[in-house]
């Protein structure tokens, strides 16, 4: 009998093209996603060397970094010319190379890791990479998804293959049922939280556990998304019927006998009961609670009853200075509740939280009641789909009349290379994955947090328990 | 890549030790969508005052080596960043083969990636070259890879050590992707297994 196997094995034995001498392997690729930052260099790698792409029919291209997704603006010309480039460079080479391309005015068109699995491309078992490390969000469907570079962009353009070594196995498992008010997104900054940003390093980290699989596959992506926070290489979770449920009739998605031979394959791919992981992480779902980030690393991350750390408390020197750091960039005080953070912006969107389920979570919660005089709401819908999808269920009224923006999609403020940002000192509670220094604009201030808990925040004005709200 | 041949030209002197990578292309011109087009903004604010105008000084600016395909440098040449926009910048100026000292690490092994040859000499054989750059227009110096060496204006030859793996690659071509192309056959065999198997994944 062969050894037992996890699902990262199998996927990775899957697709070994060869192994060098020196351990090094060539493995296959089975979907590149491509858009206008991380690509231009890598067309003009072809063009000079005479190149082409070798399977256009793997790969699709969309513009969505630098966007603008105020309403009405995408159909004029973008105004920044650097951005404005950009997305004519990609559109002049997808059409000499033959890619497949949303152009903006396609409702198709929106957020890469949005639209590889709103259009079925994203599928169990696969290898999918993108120039843009949130390509972890693929992982949801048991697909061996990672971010890559300019000239490994361009290596996988021409061969359709990269030169890889294999990752270490890492399971975290999370048993029970998440309590009431609690989302994907407080669960994935609970983990991060727990193991930290270099937590995951080296590994493919396989979330499994009751938790994860009564998790939507919107839920799943918010998950695995994240994983790129703790370090890891990639995420991912086993496919099930949630995983064929969500594929089924999607565009790309195999159909009729092809179907259900497709399934035959992805049922064989989870973990054999008795595989091995390198590290194992527990953590029993009732420990989780809506979470905030207060500093300016994804790992610190609280429950939001929970109080800034106090510098003088930490032992650890280099932990110490960087809590201080932190909390003087966020301009917080030691000890203060959370609660207690006021602030003047909230985005939900992003590749994290830009799905229908979450605008439905911003809704829920927006319905009847009305945002703080003082705060600046958006609502940026991840793809085009997600925004009629949206509107269809009168979401986008519940939004603005409760005084939500309701914008176009993109990546937006997630990371402020389009006009929407934060100014310098302005704070925000954001859906995204990056709280990082000036991530939302120069001098900005970002708590990480769920679009529920998002919402609560504008209609309250600050951070808040949205368990709390009448 | 292009193959590296053997290159003649005149030979731009540029003599000043620890020329960076951020003064090989500085930092404002990395928002680009191209690896071509940065030869514009090589060496640019050595090459160009404020406003954008020529510093006539400058060696490149000057009629004997304007456009030059050989530089011969000063010590260190190229510390500073990893930023791949260094090479990438010399290449698109035209730049084949640099003659030095030592390079930095990391600027030493971009620049193969991107078919350019840095050379290391002994620092005596590289004031001789430098002698000869000064010399200008009538000086022509020879960069010869396969035989690995150098040819001064009278005659004289330089022979240079280069890694052999290093070398097969320049001359033939070869980047991490013509390697991989090499190894077609193998991509070729997986994809016809894999069609079989997974035939949902392949456009017809
Ligand atoms: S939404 Fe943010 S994290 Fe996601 S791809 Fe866009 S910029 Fe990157």
């Amino acid at each position: 009998m062969s050894e037992p196997r996890t699902l990262f094995d199998k996927i990775w034995a899957n697709h070994l093209v060869d192994t060098q001498e020196d351990g090094t392997c060539l493995i296959y690729i089975d979907r590149h996603l491509v858009h206008e930052v991380t690509s231009p260099q890598a067309f003009a790698g072809l063009r000079a060397a005479g190149r082409g792409v070798r399977r256009p029919d793997a790969t699709i291209a969309v513009a969505d970094h630098n966007i603008p997704t105020r309403p009405g603006a995408r159909t004029g010309v973008i105004e920044n010319e650097e951005s404005r480039i950009q997305v004519e460079t990609l559109e002049r080479n997808v059409v000499e190379f033959g890619v497949p391309y949303y152009p903006i005015e396609d409702v198709r068109q929106g957020i890469v890791h949005i639209i590889g699995p709103e259009q079925g491309m994203t599928q169990p078992g696969t290898t999918v990479v993108c120039g843009d490390s949130h390509t972890s969000t693929h992982g949801a469907f048991g697909a061996l998804a990672f971010g890559i570079g300019t000239s490994e962009v361009e290596h996988v353009l021409a061969t359709q293959t990269l030169i890889q070594r294999p990752a270490r196995n890492m399971q975290v498992d999370i048993e029970g049922a998440l309590p009431p008010g609690c989302t994907a997104k407080d669960l994935i900054l609970a983990i991060i939280g727990r193991i930290g940003t270099a937590g995951g390093t080296g590994h493919v980290i396989e979330y499994t556990g009751q938790a994860i699989r009564d998790l939507s596959m919107e839920g799943r992506m918010t998950v695995c998304n994240m994983s790129i926070e703790a370090g890891a290489r990639a995420g991912l979770i086993a496919p099930d019927d949630t995983t064929f449920g969500y594929l089924k009739g999607r565009p790309h998605a195999p159909k009729g006998a092809a179907w259900d031979a497709a399934v035959a394959v992805w049922k064989r791919l989870p973990s054999d009961p008795g595989a091995v992981y390198d590290k194992v992480v527990r953590i029993p779902a009732d420990e989780i609670a809506p979470y905030v980030t207060w500093g300016t690393s994804p790992q610190d991350a609280l429950p939001v009853t929970a109080n800034v750390p106090d510098p003088a408390e930490i032992d650890d020197e280099d932990r110490r200075q960087a809590v201080q750091r932190s909390i003087d960039y966020m301009g917080l005080r030691a000890g203060q509740p959370l609660q207690e953070i006021a602030i003047d912006t909230v985005f939900i969107g992003s590749c994290t939280n830009g799905r229908i389920e979450d605008i439905r979570a911003a809704a829920a919660v927006a319905q009847g009641r009305r945002v703080a005089g003082s705060v600046r709401a958006l609502v940026v819908p991840g793809s085009g789909l997600v925004k009629e999808q949206a509107e269809e269920e009168g979401l986008d009224r519940i939004l603005t009349e409760a005084g939500f923006e309701w914008r176009d999609p993109g990546c937006s403020m997630c990371l402020a290379m389009n006009d929407d940002r934060l100014a310098p000192g302005e704070r925000s509670a954001s859906t995204s994955n990056r709280n990082f220094e000036g991530r939302q604009g120069q001098g900005g201030r970002t708590h990480l947090v769920s679009p529920a808990m998002a919402a609560a925040a504008a209609v309250a004005g600050r951070l808040t328990d949205l368990r709390d709200l009448d | 890549m292009r193959k590296f041949e053997t290159v003649t030209s005149v030979g731009a002197p540029l003599p000043q030790i620890n020329i960076d990578t951020d003064k090989i292309i500085p930092a404002r011109f990395l928002r680009t969508i191209e690896r071509s087009g940065l030869g514009r903004h090589l060496f640019n604010d050595m090459r160009f005052d404020a406003e954008g105008n020529e510093k006539p000084d400058f060696v490149l600016n000057q009629a004997a080596w304007r456009g030059a395909n050989i530089l011969v440098v000063g010590d260190n040449f190229g510390c500073g960043s990893s930023r791949e926009h260094a090479p990438w910048a010399l290449a698109d100026y035209g730049v084949q083969a640099i003659l030095g000292t030592d390079f930095a690490d990391i600027f030493y092994n971009n620049s193969f990636k991107n078919g350019l040859l840095p050379i290391k000499l002994p620092a005596e054989e590289r004031d001789k070259l430098m002698e000869d750059a000064q010399r200008g227009e009538n000086a022509r110096i020879t960069v010869d890879l396969e035989n690995q060496v150098i040819t001064r204006p009278d005659g004289e030859q330089i022979a240079f050590e280069v890694d052999p793996f290093r070398k097969h690659c320049l001359l033939n071509g070869l980047d991490d992707i013509g390697m991989t192309m090499e190894r077609a056959a193998s991509i070729d065999s997986f994809e016809s297994r894999d069609r079989i198997a997974r035939p949902w994944l392949y456009a017809e």
